[in-house]
């Protein structure tokens, strides 16, 4: 076997339907800033694709396995970076998550998740199959230090897309059944404990979703917005720029956290379901790459990825179908935003990467 | 490095793919349940969010006058609508609505309660013609109570002082309870329809259509786009046959009195001025009238909103003895009646009064001096039959039919009239009392203007009405009928008499008093008892003011096929000929003003240099034919003269040597068409102007010259005689 790395193995079906919904993600966008203030802002959308793509081309070459024996430094930076934001970090809407480099606006807690994924790839391959009691607190405090950073932000959204990735690295690294158990046990025990800590509003958010009608015009409002959003947009949608709900204003954010309302209410259950199976393709596609990568850090890499991916998807569709509770987390591939996009084309570099590698050795 | 090479689970992967299946189908449960399971009530929800319903209110036509002058206009002003579609608790915000838009919370929840019947995508009007301060408050509280919205009404903008206000009529809001009622069902809650006058009359005309704006509007409130735009259609403007210079005449002359005037040009029915009073201020009612405002219109003894010309109903007194004498000299009674009056006389048992003793009367002194004692004796002649064929011929007790709402018909008895009404059989001495226009005949003034203007265009009965038949929109009710026009057999001598007798009213006769130089003016007094004379002398002063007798005056002028009728009632006005002084008021605006416009005319034409070289004379020419060899026409000519003639006011007729000299070439400037037009001799060339010097103008007929001299008939324009004692 050469050690030749080909783009011919490049997974260009993964590109390509990651591509058709950005470009989706694209359309809806320009659909819901049409008559807003951001107007145009799907044109920046296009321009951190195109950023993103490049980068993931350029990730894609680099060998994977040395950026994992970069993983301690990396988590280092990660820490330090998460600490600038407390210290130096722009304050927006109340919460503090931005740093401001030059002219850019930058949130450190997006590419933390990447330094994760690489993290728990690292410590899980190179630890034996079996998962123990010791494994598992290791990985969750590797895990739980900086999760704990981004929820004194606030920012619960991002803290809990970190979730994932520790319990995917501990699910395929072996955890025992009876491990899984205590600690949702713990967890159950620490709920209450939780609730206390959660900020008033972050409360609010989850009285509403349980309850959304007892405060209409105040936090229930946006989950009834986005429900009477998705509803009405019935089996075959309003179209594109014709969505009441979004081009009214009556969604709330319709081009980051609900875009997902907004798709539906234009293009109704069938564009709808139509973009879930995209997502749902996308993500078999990439435990099929998890299944012929070269090594096991590989294939943690990639199904950390399919983790944070898949969290993203069942939490934002949830919370716009009325599923979950109201949480501050962008559609990956759709919602406006460059942090977001730019993560998930160097999380896409990096599978691309393995699976360009997976003949080798 | 150690376990590198170890593959991860396979097991473990398939099972995340089972997960990943499942968090799918979660989802796509999620969207079933929303997109296809409950779709009609999210898309319900989602209308109620985006679209607002607004209102275009049309504009009401203007109202004109006969030569295009604005009376009624309107203004902007803005409304509070509340809408109702908005999904909003409107109890629980009732309390903060009314304190900022200055409205008692109780009326406010009472009026919501009304209206919950009605399809919510109805809004409510709040409240009209708000301030500048609650107009801030709505804007400023659009997203707090989004389901106030206000819009620009083009209001009324009526004439001050009630001027005209009868006529006009006015405007009010169909109210939730009118809805009911089935003239209205047809209109929505809110719509400003015509309650009274022309503005109810034709308010099919001057209403217009409202128009609807679908908009999108955003979560703050604000229209993000437009999704269906019908316009509103403006009412269309209404030219009214009224002349404002004779109505301002008409409201000056009346200013002050209780009762009505009426000028209206018998030759076509037109109604030139109609005056009621008292009179409303119709201002009032444009934008709300308040409930004590109303009570004291519905209340006032004088009735401020009975529009009298055509609605009140009153004994018409010695003006009846005009349709007497036609029916006299027709039945060929009154001819050779001479009655001897000693200050009354006795019929069927009962002494019957005269305020006279009027000595030898024939029918011309019978109807110049207005004896009592001649009709008395007529009466008995014709009986109650004869009288009552001819007073309905004439229109009396029918309505006339004029464009206006709630006219009434007045009472014209008979024996029929009585059986049918009382089960009584008529009593002989009941016609005495008719035979003066007492006892049980009523009439309206509109009625007595149409009855004896017919009478004095020979017979021609006209519909009277206030709006150009043409210029209504094709098959509008009634429009056709304004043209229809009626003859009343008068016979030639018959007609001569009682129109020469009824200028003698005004040069020796009752209305002396009004009589006016220069102006052929001729008319009829009358002086109404509104109780009997009996029950009025037991009273005391303040009774007897309370029952004073209703003064009437019908005058037109020239006296045959006459240009205007006035009728004139003044409530409790005593004597008859203070209406005649009024009457002649209304006739004095309107011969100057067509001799102005005669002198700008000429002028216009060129044909007068300088302007001052031409007269005006009134003549009465013999126009027989086969068929009618004692047919005589009436006109008046615009003489042309060189530099010595005398001043136009009084140049004709001031004496009677001077009337018949023909001048060289004369013209007939009134189209006195009743009967015949004067056939052409010699044409004269000079061609009427083109309307802009003259603006609505009747162009005036530039009738040939003649050289016919006028027929033997008595002067046109009586020189003025002082009567020593005035008389009814």
């Amino acid at each position: 076997m050469s050690r030749y790395v080909s783009f011919r193995d490049f997974d260009w079906v993964l590109l390509a339907l990651i591509l058709l919904i950005c470009t989706l993600g694209v359309v809806e966008i320009y659909s819901a800033t049409l008559s807003t203030k951001f107007a145009g802002a799907h044109l920046r959308q296009v321009y951190w694709i195109l950023g993103g793509v490049t980068l993931m081309f350029i990730v894609s070459v680099l060998n994977y396995q040395a950026l994992i024996e970069r993983v301690p430094l990396m988590y280092l930076l990660s820490i330090a970076s998460l600490l600038a934001v407390e210290v130096f970090g722009k304050k927006y809407l109340g919460a503090r998550r931005w740093v401001q480099l030059g002219s850019f606006h930058f949130q450190p807690s997006e590419w933390v998740k990447l330094v994760l994924i690489l993290a728990m790839a690292k410590y899980f391959a190179d630890s034996k199959s079996e998962c123990t009691a010791q494994d598992i607190v290791k990985a969750g405090a590797l895990v739980g230090v900086p999760m704990l950073m981004v929820l004194v932000q606030p920012d619960l959204g991002t803290a809990l897309t970190y979730l994932p990735i520790a319990i995917m690295g501990l699910f395929l690294g072996g955890m025992k059944a009876k491990h899984a158990l205590i600690i949702l046990a713990i967890g159950a025990l620490l709920a209450p404990v939780a609730w206390h800590v959660l900020k008033p509003y972050q409360r609010d958010r989850l009285t509403s979703f349980i309850e959304p009608e007892a405060d209409s015009q105040g936090h229930g409002y946006q989950v009834i917005q986005s429900l009477v959003a998705v509803g009405s947009g019935g089996i075959f949608g309003k179209g594109t720029a014709h969505g009441s709900q979004t081009q009214g204003q009556f969604l709330p954010v319709p081009h980051t956290d609900f875009i997902f309302a907004a798709f539906a209410e234009e293009h109704g259950f069938i564009g709808a379901m139509g973009l879930l199976l995209l997502y749902f393709i996308v993500l078999m596609r990439l435990i099929q790459n998890a299944q012929t990568a070269p090594d096991r850090a590989g294939a943690f890499v990639v199904m950390g990825v399919v983790a944070v991916l898949a969290f993203h998807l069942l939490v934002n569709v949830g919370m716009v179908v009325g599923l979950m509770p109201v949480t501050g987390i962008p559609l990956p591939l759709m919602s406006y935003g460059g942090s977001s996009v730019l993560f998930m084309f160097l999380a896409l570099g990096i599978v691309m990467n393995i699976r360009m590698r997976r003949f080798v050795n | 490095m150690l376990g590198r090479d170890e593959k991860v689970s396979q097991l473990r992967l398939t099972a995340v793919q089972y997960i990943l299946l499942g968090i799918f189908l979660v989802l796509a449960f999620g969207l079933w349940r929303l997109q296809v399971a409950r779709s009609d009530y999210y898309n319900n929800l989602a209308e109620q969010n985006r679209i607002k319903q607004v209102p275009i209110l049309a504009p009401r036509g203007k109202i004109l006058d006969r030569e295009g002058r604005i009376i009624v206009d309107n203004y902007p002003s803005f409304s509070v609508l509340l809408l109702r579609d908005q999904k909003r608790d409107l109890m629980a915000d009732a309390d903060k609505i009314a304190v900022g838009l200055h409205m008692p919370p109780d009326e406010l929840r009472l009026r919501l309660k009304r209206m919950a019947a009605v399809p919510g995508y109805q809004p409510l009007f709040l409240k009209d013609d708000i301030t500048p301060d609650e107009l801030a408050f709505i804007e400023s509280h659009k997203a707090e109570l989004p389901e106030l919205d206000t819009i620009t009404v083009h209001r009324r903008l009526y004439p001050k002082n009630g001027f005209m206000a009868h006529v006009i009529g006015y405007v009010g809001q169909v109210s939730e309870d009118m809805l009911t009622q089935p003239q209205w069902e047809l209109y929505n809650p809110g719509d400003i329809v015509g309650m009274s006058g022309v503005e109810q009359y034709y308010n099919d005309i001057l209403m217009g259509k409202n128009g609807s704006r679908q908009v999108l509007v955003n979560s703050r409130g604000k229209e993000v786009g437009t999704l269906s735009d019908v316009q509103a259609v403006p009412g269309k403007p209404l030219k009214l046959t009224i002349d404002l210079d004779l109505q301002i005449a008409a409201e000056e002359a009346l200013e002050g009195k209780p009762g009505a005037i009426i000028a209206m040009d018998p030759r076509t029915g037109e109604i030139l001025a109609l005056v009621s009073r008292p009179a409303f201020d119709p201002n009032q009612f444009a934008v709300r009238i308040s409930r004590d405002e109303w009570n004291q219109l519905v209340t006032d003894p004088n009735k401020p909103l009975l529009d009298k010309a055509i609605q009140a109903q009153l004994a018409p007194g010695s003006t009846f003895k005009i349709l007497m004498s036609v029916a006299g000299l027709q039945e060929g009674i009154a001819q050779k009646l001479i009655v001897n009056c000693g200050g009354g006389g006795t019929f069927y048992g009962r002494f019957f009064k005269c305020d006279q003793k009027h000595g030898r009367v024939d029918i011309s002194k019978g109807i110049y001096a207005s004896c009592d004692t001649y009709y008395y004796t007529l009466g008995e002649k014709l009986g109650i039959a004869r009288i009552a064929k001819y007073a309905t011929e004439f229109g009396f007790g029918q309505k006339t039919g004029v464009d206006l709402p709630q006219e009434v018909s007045g009472v014209m008895p008979s024996e029929e009239w009585k059986i049918k009404n009382f089960k009584q059989k008529w009593y002989a001495g009941e016609t005495i009392s008719v035979a003066i226009g007492q006892g049980a005949v009523a009439v309206t003034p509109i009625q007595l203007a149409r009855a004896i203007g017919a009478i004095a265009s020979d017979g021609v009965m006209v519909r009277p009405h206030v709006a150009f038949p043409e210029e209504l929109p094709p098959g509008f009710k009634n429009a056709a009928r304004y043209n229809d026009k009626s003859h009343v057999q008068i016979d030639q001598d018959n007609w001569v008499i009682i129109t020469d007798a009824m200028a003698d009213v005004t040069r020796i006769g009752t209305a002396a008093a009004a009589h006016i130089d220069g102006i052929d003016f001729a008319g009829k007094t009358g002086t109404a008892q509104t109780i009997s004379a009996e029950a009025r002398s037991k009273m005391g002063a303040s009774g007897k003011s309370k029952f004073n007798d209703n003064s009437w005056f019908v005058g037109m002028t020239p006296r045959r096929n006459p240009e205007i009728v006035v009728a004139v009632l003044t409530q409790g006005g005593g004597w008859g000929w203070r209406s005649g002084l009024l009457a002649a008021q209304v006739i004095k605006a309107y011969v100057a003003k067509q001799r102005l416009r005669q002198t700008q005319l000429a002028k216009a034409n060129g044909t007068v240099p300088g302007g001052a070289k031409q007269a005006e004379v009134a003549a009465v020419w013999h126009e027989g034919d086969a068929k009618n060899p004692d047919k005589t026409q009436a006109g008046h000519f615009a003489v042309s003269t060189d530099s010595t003639i005398k001043p136009v006011s009084t140049a004709p007729g001031v004496e009677a040597a001077d009337k018949p000299t023909p001048a060289g070439d004369m013209e007939a400037t009134g189209s006195h068409g009743g009967t015949a037009q004067p056939e052409a001799d010699a044409a004269t060339p000079a061609e009427p102007k083109s309307s802009d010097s003259q603006p609505n103008g009747q162009p005036v007929q530039q009738a040939p010259a003649r050289k016919k001299t006028p027929g033997s008939s008595p002067p046109v324009a009586p020189p003025a005689v002082a009567l020593p004692g005035r008389r009814p």
